[in-house]
């Protein structure tokens, strides 16, 4: 199947010419980092090109001033790889504008084996872009977490069937890989370390975030709906079969965003969703909770939001020490009363949810989203029961899947 | 201060014959409506050869609140093809003929003796409109095809007096669209009913070349005349023209639920009024909302408007310099706000 494919094709002048899916005009635009007006020469070649064109990033590292940006469908920008010294690397180091390193803003967009480091605001980002796939990229500010870091590194946003793959994001001062108000998505194999939050699913609807590995972020993956959005009332996710470990790192995200609220130690939150399951997770060392369900517990507007968690489910995961740092008000004394360390799953009592691991459940008791957290009753719960069905996996166009085959 | 309605009427009374002799040359009209990107601004014929001057036939204009871009002196004009009328409807847009080009050249006083750095075009061709940056030669006497954007040293002095050196940033092909953009299409911003001035002597231009609209449209406080609005009205205005191009419902910033048009009650959460940040990362500073009523100090609309770290700055594009001025307005606004309107 792989000789069909267009990105194969376009380095085959003779083959494009017997393939009628692709335009007969596909072809491949490389650029070298080492060009004069390196920055430039690269943003027109992102504007030059036509449906079906590859634009080639050389190998070596771009120093860049300016954001990037491609508006045109069906290209495909691919560099010679992630790693420093052969990769293909942009380096943002003395951005001076644009708040983003790379925004795409066209549908069938394939961006693949490059990194973007230090970018001053969001690493790559992708608005309105259907159908976009994010495979085999790094996006890192290489200081490590800082607040002066960029706030998302992988980050679509508006979009319908949005994969992202095989992607390693460190040291976003809000989410490594963000996914907000867009719809069918599928984030795996990928690896989000040392963010504040690792992975981040934000009023969306049907997802799937599986075989990656959160670890060293402050929360790692994060399921959230918040009001006044154009689109809201996030449903339909799946957590599953990923390694959610040592998320330690404190919180370091500028105060007044939702993420600097998350306490250091958390591995999956879910809040004020509908329809999610937590399954077959590796989950441990996460010092405030391997779970935590909770409802939106600020004052908000918006008539038609939604705050409390619903018909979420949490089953056969795999829990390693947890709760033994609960960095949240009155935390340390919940675990200390309790033997050191608070049960692995903690739920505000807010909603409902069904939790079927076989660890304890530690239950705040506030079911009114409007109580102060500082009138937490904490108790232990029982919430097993029989989930609903079970969400269908996500399929995404077989045109999506091909690219990264 | 003309009113838009106004001037309509009284152009009526105005002999309407009055369109000048046309001494060659005349904008080149196949250019236009052509699909290629020239390289060389002159071959639009939109300027007399050889300057910054545009050529007859090419109408300026002006705008009650402009978008603010680094102190730049602007110079704005309007090419309709021969014999086409534009359009205004009832909200005020104009909806302009193919073969319009909307013409906006960016110069400084002391930057080069006021010869421009950079004219930019938007070209409503067959099938939409097109946007192209054009950087003048050092000799003033053309533009070169600038589509991968630009970075310019230039050197001004601030109303203040304080002396300025930045890196002026002309806009990618890309970055046009992104504040340009509507629902993903391209669509002008400046030229509305209610923004659009021409001076006396083109009233004749307007009203042979623009159908009235059906009613009266208020015309846009200017930003910084108190007699054209109150403080309030003129930092709507100030918003609607620097911040709701992008934040629309189908603008760039859709996704941040921040409207700030004209037309957008001013009340609400999603005109910043005690809004909580969505996507602002460092752009919060650190503060809770965006508009935090009677307290600009802590309300990051102000703080994002007087960075200019990349990360940070509002807008994303086209600033290089604070605008100390229309900042202070919104402040004034801001505090003028009665606090502690609890949810």
């Amino acid at each position: 199947m792989r000789v069909t494919s267009l990105h194969h094709a376009a380095f085959l002048p003779v083959a494009a010419l017997v393939l009628a899916a692709a335009p007969a005009s596909a072809k491949t635009i490389s650029v070298s980092a080492d060009t004069p007006d390196a920055n430039e020469k690269l943003q027109e070649a992102l504007i030059a090109a036509v449906s079906g064109d590859v634009v080639e990033l050389g190998a070596g590292t771009w120093k860049l001033t300016d954001g990037l940006s491609l508006d045109v469908a069906n290209v495909t920008l691919r560099g010679a790889g992630t790693k420093d010294g052969e990769g293909s690397i942009l380096d943002f180091s003395g951005q001076q504008g644009a708040g983003e390193g790379l925004l795409v803003t066209s549908d069938d967009v394939y961006l693949t084996n490059f990194a973007v480091l230090n970018t001053k605001g969001d690493g790559i980002k992708s608005k309105g872009a259907d159908r976009i796939v994010y495979h085999e990229l790094r996006v890192e500010w290489t200081g490590g977490p800082k607040e002066t870091n960029g706030a998302y590194g992988i980050y679509p946003v508006e979009s319908s069937d949005v994969l992202i793959d095989s992607v390693y994001v460190r040291g976003a001062s809000d989410a490594g890989i963000y996914v907000g108000q867009s719809k069918n998505i599928v984030v795996r194999d990928s690896i989000a370390t040392e963010n504040v939050a690792g992975i981040e699913i934000e009023n969306s609807y049907d997802a799937d975030v599986h075989d990656n590995i959160a670890t060293k972020n402050t929360g790692g993956i994060l399921v959230f709906d918040l009001p006044s959005l154009p689109q809201q009332g996030g449903h339909n996710v799946r957590v599953f079969e990923n390694v959610i470990n040592d998320n330690s790192t404190p919180n370091f995200a500028p105060k007044g965003n939702i993420v600097a609220s998350v306490p250091t130690g958390t591995g999956v939150l879910v809040m004020a969703n509908r329809n999610v399951e937590v399954f077959g997770n590796v989950m441990e060392n996460n010092g405030t909770a391997n779970v935590m369900i909770v409802g939106y517990r600020y004052p908000y507007k918006d008539e038609k939001y939604q705050p409390l968690p619903r018909a979420i489910v949490v089953r056969d995961n795999e829990h390693g020490k947890a709760g033994f740092a609960p960095a949240f008000e009155g935390g340390t004394e919940m675990a200390a009363a309790m033997g050191g360390a608070i049960p692995p799953v903690l739920w505000d009592g807010a909603g409902d949810a069904i939790v079927n691991d076989a660890v304890g459940v530690l239950s705040l008791n506030l079911p009114d989203v409007g109580t102060p957290r500082s009138e937490a009753k904490p108790s232990p719960a029982d919430l097993k029961g029989d989930a609903p069905a079970a969400l269908p996996a996500i399929k995404l166009p077989a045109s999506m899947e091909a690219k990264v085959q | 201060m003309k009113r838009l309605a106004a001037a309509f009427a009284a152009a009526l009374l105005i002999c309407a014959g009055g369109a000048t002799a046309i001494p060659s040359p005349v904008p080149n009209q196949a250019v236009i409506d052509g699909d290629t990107m020239p390289r060389k601004l002159s071959e639009f014929g939109l300027f007399q050869p050889g300057t910054a001057t545009l050529a007859s036939g090419v109408a300026p204009y002006e705008l009650h609140t402009p978008l603010f871009s680094d102190y730049a002196d602007k110079a704005r004009g309007i090419w309709m093809p021969g014999g086409m009328q534009a359009e205004t409807g009832e909200d005020g847009r104009i909806a302009f003929p193919v073969g319009t080009v909307l013409i906006k050249s960016f110069s400084w006083a002391g930057h080069n003796g006021g010869k421009p750095v950079e004219t930019r075009l938007l070209i409503h061709r067959k099938d939409g409109w097109t946007a192209l940056p054009y950087v003048w030669d050092a000799d003033g006497r053309d533009a070169t095809l600038a589509i991968g954007g630009r970075r310019v040293p230039v050197s001004f002095t601030e109303p203040d007096g304080t002396k300025q050196s930045i890196s002026y940033a002309v806009p990618n092909k890309n970055q046009c669209k992104e504040c340009h953009a509507e629902g993903g299409a391209i669509v002008p911003i400046g030229p509305k009913a209610r923004n659009l001035v021409f001076a006396p002597k083109w009233q004749p231009f307007l009203a042979k070349r623009f159908a009235a609209p059906a009613s009266r449209i208020a015309p846009l406080p200017r930003w910084n005349d108190p007699k054209s609005g109150s403080v309030a009205e003129r930092a709507r205005a100030y918003l609607d023209v620097n911040c709701a191009h992008c934040h629309n419902p189908k603008g760039s910033a859709s996704n941040s639920g921040l409207f700030l048009r004209w037309t957008d009650d001013p009340t609400g959460v999603n005109y910043g009024i005690d809004k909580r940040p969505t996507a602002a990362g460092r752009g919060s500073g650190g503060m809770e909302f965006a508009i935090k009523p009677g307290d600009p100090d802590h309300s990051f609309l102000i703080y994002r408007l007087e960075s200019l770290d990349p990360g940070i700055a509002m807008p994303e594009l086209g600033r290089g310099a604070v605008h100390k001025e229309g900042a202070a307005l919104l402040r004034q606004w801001i505090s003028n706000m009665p606090e502690g309107k609890k949810n």
